[in-house]
């Protein structure tokens, strides 16, 4: 099996897989990373999603091939503290309901409030549609998106 | 008032040699009387008692909870309950979920919503108890009554000012006798209960610290994926594993399925066990892709031993059953038969669901490791007592050998009351010797569920006079039939000549319990009919529903669990607070109320039309269950169910063709996301009652309320779930 060299949270991992392995069950499997969570495993669902050089992507289609050279960050790395505006505005809203989607969901909306920091209710509408929520606490996850805006800017 | 669980060994203390105070207590069964609270913590038994609450000598209290946490809220909830009548600062609070490698650990069953509604008063005497004897130790010491002292935050005063911390007593307090006479506080001083308190865990969820039954992994566990038939109908036939077994990471390919045969043919598998006769081909190997890849791999085929059903079949046979007369009635008032031949009108109208998939984020997985001295089992389940019985039974071990320790849920929804997929990784740990996660696709979990079935209603209403005289529902279902007092729910009583009847269709498809079974569609169609029957009329919808359910007042009966003053409150509360009936122009309203699972709800509905859809906007939803333990979790499940139920209204389509289901992930399966979404508002009714479950009552009424407002909206009456496939199909104006 052949080895890799990812970049994860900072920190460098050599990996021995088979090239086709998605980078989900690498960071859950061998690096022990298990906030990064499988819900689909064909990208439709987000309960994967890391930010790959701080765009975010679905874990469960990236090959592990494809992830050297890049900065891979995921849940356990978005802060040391727990503490990324994203993660204290998820607390104050108080979102989770199961939580099982949630360090998808808040994975996505850091990676687009990097990019846009004083987003639009639409437009946090559009960016978070990729993320499913079965526990549909989407009223919740909006209102923290906007919060995070908020206090980021 | 009396502690009236305290005889029946409800409550247990004891001192503990590590300091401080434990209390043992039981919410739905009396203990054996021989049971000791251990000294040591390591050796809790939760088998026992559902749980437990420690006080320190430093006076922090931690409450160790078992009950199923499937994001319902009650790991919250629950120790909220305790900590207020207890008295201590909700900070000062550490609620744990069960630790690992508990003996014989039984916990309940999460459904029904009934958590809180069921444990509100053990939960009450508990804390008060407690706190009762820590003042009676203060009091002791201090050599005055207790009736003169007071507490505040985990602080006992006396009348002459002296103080003590609960830390300060809990050694004397731990080997005083359980009092008999305890006080409640009154609801006017709750300083927890009713004051949103954040999720307890939280702060793992947000920084991704295993939680899930997917994230518990053990030295030398490995993994393994199940191949099941494509089809409802189909076992397997043969397989070649060659290719499989060359892959690197695949240690081996078994089969299993000879275990679970024995169970069904002994006749016994516990309510809980939904099990095919197939053997099923397991690929084990080191990692969870390994034996996704592994399972690709095997060249299996098939043989048909059952009829390969499909929905066209399920369609035209629940059409003839209702047509028919195979019917079981469940309620009957007056007579509907005269009635509808008196009438001077009939209205009646057939409703039509799909079955559906209950998706949880969390595909279904279970640890299990099988060995000669234990079988241990972890992972999700809403049902672990019964996980424990069926797993002994299918193994030939006592159920004293069988450990099962819970984790956090990725969603419940119904499907983890049924435990087939912990049957098969105890199968197959037993076959290979090896701890074992046995993991579900999201393929696996949406192809061979436990469907909410399919179902259809046929609703009749005679007219006479301009008044209702009559109303006849007719059941037609796959696998099931609505069951205890779901006959009995509105409009049950409010209507002289009333009746329900039932019909089942067998089918080799596997159904179960889904987030509020049967009702889920049954109020979304009776809630669509009542909009007719008031068209009909020609009286206002809100007037109607508070006219017929002043019937209900004037008529006890036994069987009506439902308020109709409650009911009543709801749909003022609505009204009141949804501009309804007031709203600008190109804003339509639809209405719908309904009780089930104890709680009273009602939901309106704001639609408009863009580029010719139906959108909902805006969803306002008033409910009355009583006490709000945690607003902040109530709103979430409120809000939740209303999504969720508008989700599954409008989009989700789901059914078979040939045995095979027609999708197989969320490519081919819509659930709602959220661009789709309203805001949801909601109003609690302002209450001293008891408090009732939250986790499935709003979401049965709200497929109503969306397509009343699109009747509104379009003319069009939506009588098939899911909604928007059937108005998208039947008009060619709003396409």
């Amino acid at each position: 099996m052949p080895t890799f060299n990812l970049k994860i949270n900072g920190k460098k991992h050599a990996v021995e897989a088979d090239a086709d392995t998605p980078l989900l069950w690498v960071l859950r499997d061998k690096i022990n990373l298990v906030g990064t969570k499988f819900g689909c495993g064909i990208g439709q669902c987000g309960a994967c999603t890391v930010h790959v050089d701080g765009s975010a992507m679905r874990s469960c289609l990236l090959q592990v091939s494809q992830a050297e050279d890049v900065d891979i960050t995921t849940i356990e790395g978005l802060s040391e503290r727990n503490d990324h505006p994203v993660q204290q505005a998820w607390k104050a809203i108080d979102v989770p309901q199961c939580g099982y989607c949630q360090a998808g969901q808040i994975m996505t909306a850091s990676a687009f409030l990097n990019e846009n920091p004083n987003p639009s209710n639409e437009d946090i509408r559009n960016a978070m549609n990729g993320n499913i929520c079965r526990c549909a606490s989407y009223n919740s996850i909006e209102e923290a998106v906007k919060l995070a805006s908020e206090n980021i800017s | 008032m009396k502690n009236s669980f305290s005889r029946r060994s409800f409550l247990k203390t004891s001192a503990l040699a590590s300091g401080g105070m434990l209390i043992g207590f039981n919410l739905f069964n009396a203990c054996k009387s021989d049971v000791e609270l251990p000294l040591d913590l390591s050796q809790l038994n939760y088998k026992d008692f559902n749980a437990y609450i420690k006080i320190s000598p430093e006076g922090k209290v931690t409450i160790y909870s078992v009950n199923p946490e499937i994001g319902q809220g009650v790991k919250t909830a629950m120790p909220m309950i305790i900590a207020e009548e207890l008295d201590v600062a909700w900070d000062d609070v550490y609620v744990v979920q069960a630790p690992l490698d508990t003996e014989n650990f039984s916990g309940q069953v999460a459904g029904g919503s009934q958590s809180i509604r069921r444990s509100w008063q053990p939960l009450r005497e508990t804390g008060a108890t407690a706190k009762q004897m820590l003042v009676n130790a203060a009091a002791a010491r201090w050599g005055v009554a207790a009736n003169t002292c007071t507490v505040k935050s985990g602080i006992i005063s006396n009348a002459n000012g002296e103080t003590l911390g609960y830390g300060d007593v809990v050694e004397d307090a731990a080997v005083l006798e359980i009092p008999e006479d305890i006080t409640l506080k009154d609801s006017k001083d709750f300083n927890i209960i009713g004051r949103g308190k954040r999720n307890v865990d939280i702060d793992k969820i947000t920084s991704g610290k295993p939680l899930y039954g997917l994230d518990y992994k053990v030295e030398g566990m490995v993994y393994a994926s199940v191949l099941r038939p494509p089809a409802f109908g189909q076992v397997l036939a043969s397989f070649d594993a060659s290719k499989a077994k060359a892959l690197p990471g695949v240690i081996d390919v078994i089969t299993i399925g000879e275990k679970a045969r024995a169970l069904l043919n002994a006749g016994k598998p516990n309510w809980s066990v939904k099990l095919s006769t197939t053997d099923k081909v397991v690929v084990v190997g080191t990692t969870t892709w390994d034996v996704i890849k592994g399972k690709k791999a095997i060249a299996a085929t098939w043989k048909t031993d059952s009829d390969l059903e499909s929905t066209e079949d399920h369609d035209a046979k629940l059409l003839d059953l209702l047509h028919g007369k195979k019917f079981r009635t469940r309620r009957k008032d007056g007579n509907t038969k005269k009635a509808f031949a008196n009438a001077d009108k009939v209205i009646e109208r057939v409703y039509e669901s799909t079955f559906l998939p209950h998706n949880t984020m969390e595909p279904m997985n279970f640890f299990a490791n099988v060995t000669e001295d234990k079988v241990h089992l972890v992972g999700p389940t809403q049902t672990p007592e019964a996980a424990a019985n069926a797993v002994a039974s299918m193994l030939g071990r006592p159920v004293e050998d069988v450990h099962v320790d819970l984790t956090r849920m990725g969603g419940g929804f119904g499907r983890r009351l049924y435990n087939d997929y912990v049957l098969e990784a105890a199968e197959i740990s037993e076959a290979i010797k090896k701890p074992v996660k046995m993991v579900s696709t999201r393929e696996d979990d949406m192809t061979t569920g436990v469907y909410r079935p399919a179902s259809k209603y046929k609703i009749a209403a005679a007219i006479k006079d301009g008044k209702l005289t009559g109303y006849h529902l007719k059941e037609a279902c796959v696998n099931g039939n609505m069951y205890g007092l779901i006959p009995n729910f509105f409009p049950a009583g409010a209507i002289e000549n009333y009746q329900v009847d039932s019909a089942q269709l067998k089918s080799n498809i596997t159904v179960g319990a889904w987030r509020a079974p049967y009702t889920n569609f049954l109020a979304s169609a009776e809630q669509s009919f009542f909009d007719e029957i008031a068209e009909e009329l020609g009286i206002d919808r809100v007037q109607l529903h508070m006219d017929l359910l002043d019937n209900v007042k004037k008529n006890p009966d036994a069987n009506i669990e439902y308020s109709p003053e409650r009911l009543q409150g709801v749909l003022k509360k609505v009204v009141d607070t949804s501009n309804w009936g007031k709203t600008e122009d190109g804003v339509y309203q639809g209405l719908s109320v309904y009780y089930c699972h104890n709680t009273h709800v009602a939901e309106v509905a704001d639609v408009i039309m863009e580029n010719g859809y139906p959108v909902v906007k805006k969803v306002t939803c008033a409910i009355d269950c009583g006490i709000v333990v945690n607003p902040l979790g109530a709103m979430n499940q409120a809000r939740g169910g209303v999504l969720d139920g508008i989700g599954h209204a409008l989009y989700a389509d789901f059914g078979f063709k040939n045995g095979v289901p027609l999708a197989n992930n969320f490519n081919g399966y819509q659930l709602i996301r959220m661009a789709q979404t309203p805001k949801v508002e909601v109003h609690f009714i302002d209450s001293n009652i008891a408090p009732t479950g939250l986790g499935e009552p709003t979401l049965p009424p709200v497929g109503a309320a969306v397509a009343n407002a699109i009747y509104k909206a379009t003319g069009k009456r939506l009588t098939k779930f899911p909604y928007l496939k059937y108005l998208n199909a039947e008009t060619e104006i709003i396409g």
